[in-house]
């Protein structure tokens, strides 16, 4: 088992990937940015529902999903749309979604908690804790049955290591070597609990039981994560089995929007502490421009493109005709 | 030449190898259905033909591998996930309920789950409270899912094939007093589409209305009234959803009369629900009010004596039918 908990630095000479890593800081950004309209749509009571942002974990969906093809598979979470961005996903039509409109992901029946898009491999967001574990086991599953070489990535918080059936799929996939990586994001809070409250041993440890290669990384290191990602790929495709990826991350946010008062269970500071020194975004930023991949007027002009795609993202979604209700008897069943 | 006759085991088996020739893409997984064959020896010799990639043992986690099997069906196979007693389906429930049932519906019809669930009912085998229920109605109540429940050796095979055809998830119950069963099964192909109820006898003063393990209670007490001069007709729905609704209406608007009765409890249940469905459809039809059997309100009991009086039997159905046709 690995347990190292930073990426080395590329050494002197080692010229950095740069259109890779820029990309990276985009898929972030739109992210991010994603999230801020999400915010303003539910404060206005524009969007129906509940909202879990993504803010803070950036660094983790992008550094995965930037080592996948597109027709490599996902599962994701209440706490999804980055997943899905990061995975491809339109901003027009998730917003259309998350609106309940019909040109949306799902055609409305699914919003927020439940994005699905095969044309990304993303094979549904899940808002039963944990409830995705199975369905992208048995991706891998069918992966490795039909030979097509595509590997399966289950994303899930670490409020999922609560449920028993986590442990079922990570035992058969450690036995039938299944092309399946288990990323926890571990966000420190099970909703309103700190994750230590709720959880014995390590988080790691409970791999190991398995035998399943594992590591930890610094969530916020979007270049630490996608190291770690490319290599569990790899193993993966190569037939070596699953592998298990602790994200060490933050989520800035409440659980979802309404969780406003939140000082019962953490502090404020600690909040401040992880947006000012931990920002995925700032530290990426700030390694492209040490490196000379970019510099701040590229950087902010990345920022002002993601912000402008996401304004006319949203203006679709709003503008888009709701479903007429004899839909809601269309597929029930295939 | 004489009909061909198979047992309900092996009519299940039949149409198992048959669809896994057919479709390289047909895997089973469960508990013991490799070598072992499953407790009731219904899988015997499929691994040996089909081999270890496609007749795969599990743990005992049954949460685990049928979760596995949903996202399998997702993703291009067509898992036949077994589950030994039908009583473990309460491990299943999340990822039958809010899972397979849901993934099409939530992904606005863009991914879909065809896979089956074979699974177990029925009491009087001495096995006690958590070996011994009958809890199709709980799936029945599930939009998105379907429900089987054949009769038959030959319904066992015919409907087990167009339920792994399905391109939703179905879950297939067999009565497990019933693998020993015999009765006629043609040797050529056939299916039988799901949503068609079956009349097992007909008949003009009284409809009893019955599945799976009561349908063959039913006919016996039907053979009991003939004696009597009350002749009964026996409607098996055969799957509780899609359910026939036309063929059961219409067998009662016929007879005047009805009996309903399933394994599984009946206040809730599917009798319940067929009640309900009678009498919305042929009310002005009846001559007697509709009567309910399904099994006592009570966790199966281990001890013999006990067990017994929780089900239906052909006595009680043979009274209370007479009883309805004011002969008693």
């Amino acid at each position: 088992m690995s347990t190292v908990t930073s990426r080395s630095d590329p050494g002197p000479g080692i010229a950095p990937d740069q259109e890779k890593w820029l990309r990276a800081y985009r898929q972030m950004v739109r992210i991010r940015l994603f999230e801020e309209q999400v915010n303003e749509l539910y404060t206005r009571a524009l969007m129906p529902g509940l909202a879990h942002l993504y803010s803070g974990e950036e660094a983790v969906a992008v550094g995965i999903c930037e080592a996948l093809h597109i027709d490599d598979y996902i599962t994701s979470t209440h706490r999804g749309h980055g997943h899905c961005l990061a995975k491809g996903a339109s901003p027009d039509r998730m917003f259309a979604e998350l609106l309940g409109k019909e040109a949306g992901y799902c055609r409305g029946k699914g919003g927020s908690m439940h994005i699905a898009d095969p044309a990304t491999g993303n094979l549904g967001a899940n808002a039963i804790v944990g409830g995705s574990v199975g369905i992208a086991t048995g991706a891998a599953f069918a992966s490795k049955q039909l030979g097509n070489g595509r590997v399966a990535v289950c994303f899930f918080g670490e409020g999922a290591l609560g449920q028993g059936s986590l442990y079922e799929v990570i035992n058969l996939a450690q036995l039938w070597k299944l092309p399946v990586i288990y990323v926890c994001e571990n966000n420190l809070y099970n909703e309103y609990t700190h994750y230590s409250e709720t959880t014995s041993g390590t988080i790691l440890g409970r791999a190991a039981a398995f035998g399943v290669e594992a590591a930890v990384v610094d969530g916020q290191d979007v270049r630490a994560v996608n190291e770690f990602a490319a290599r569990f790929v790899k193993r993966a495709r190569a037939g070596e089995g699953p592998a298990f990826l602790q994200a060490d991350t933050y989520r800035y946010s409440g659980h979802h929007v309404g969780d406003v008062n939140r000082e019962y269970y953490r502090s404020k500071s600690e909040e401040q502490q992880w947006k000012t020194e931990r920002d995925p975004i700032q530290l990426h930023g700030k390694w492209l421009i040490d490196q000379g991949c970019s510099d701040s007027a590229t950087l902010d002009q990345i920022a002002t493109e993601a912000r402008v795609e996401m304004e006319a993202a949203v203006k679709f979604a709003v503008e888009a005709p709701y479903p007429s209700t004899d839909q809601v008897n269309e597929d029930i069943y295939a | 030449m004489p009909e061909r006759e198979l047992t309900f085991a092996q009519a299940v088996r039949e149409a198992l190898a048959e669809e896994m020739r057919l479709d390289s893409r047909i895997c089973i997984f469960g508990e013991d259905v490799a070598q072992a064959g499953t407790p009731f020896k219904v899988l015997s010799g499929l691994v040996e033909e089909f081999g270890a990639e496609r007749v795969l043992d599990t743990p005992i986690s049954e949460a685990g591998f049928t979760g596995i099997g949903v996202g399998a069906a997702m993703t291009g196979l067509r898992p036949v996930v077994d589950i030994m007693f039908g009583d473990f389906l309460t491990l299943t429930m999340d990822q039958m309920v809010n899972q397979a049932a849901k993934a099409h519906y939530m992904s606005g019809g863009h991914w879909k789950v065809p896979m089956v669930l074979r699974t177990t009912l029925g009491a009087t085998r001495r096995s006690a409270a958590q070996h011994s229920q009958s809890l199709h109605a709980w799936f029945s109540h599930i939009p998105g899912l379907k429900v089987v429940l054949p009769s038959t050796p030959y319904d066992a095979k015919g409907l087990l094939k167009t339920a792994i055809r399905d391109e939703n998830p179905v879950v297939f119950f067999e009565d497990k007093m019933m693998y020993r069963l015999k009765g006629p099964v043609p040797a050529e192909e056939y299916t039988i589409p799901l949503g068609v109820a079956d009349v097992k006898r007909k008949g003009d003063d009284i409809t009893l209305v019955a599945t799976s393990s009561m349908v063959q209670v039913a006919l016996g007490a039907a053979i009991q009234l003939e004696k009597e001069g009350i002749s009964a007709e026996v409607v098996d729905p055969r799957t509780t959803w899609p359910l026939d609704d036309n063929t059961i209406v219409g067998s009662v608007r016929k007879t005047s009369r009805v009996i309903v009765m399933d394994e599984g409890y009946g206040r809730y249940g599917v009798a319940a629900e067929l009640a309900a469905v009678i009498a919305e459809g042929a009310f002005y039809d009846l001559d007697a009010p509709v009567k309910r059997l399904g099994a006592m309100h009570v966790p199966i009991p281990f001890s013999p004596p006990l067990e017994d009086v929780t089900v239906p039997t052909e006595e009680q159905v043979f009274r209370a039918a007479k009883d309805l046709c004011g002969k008693s």
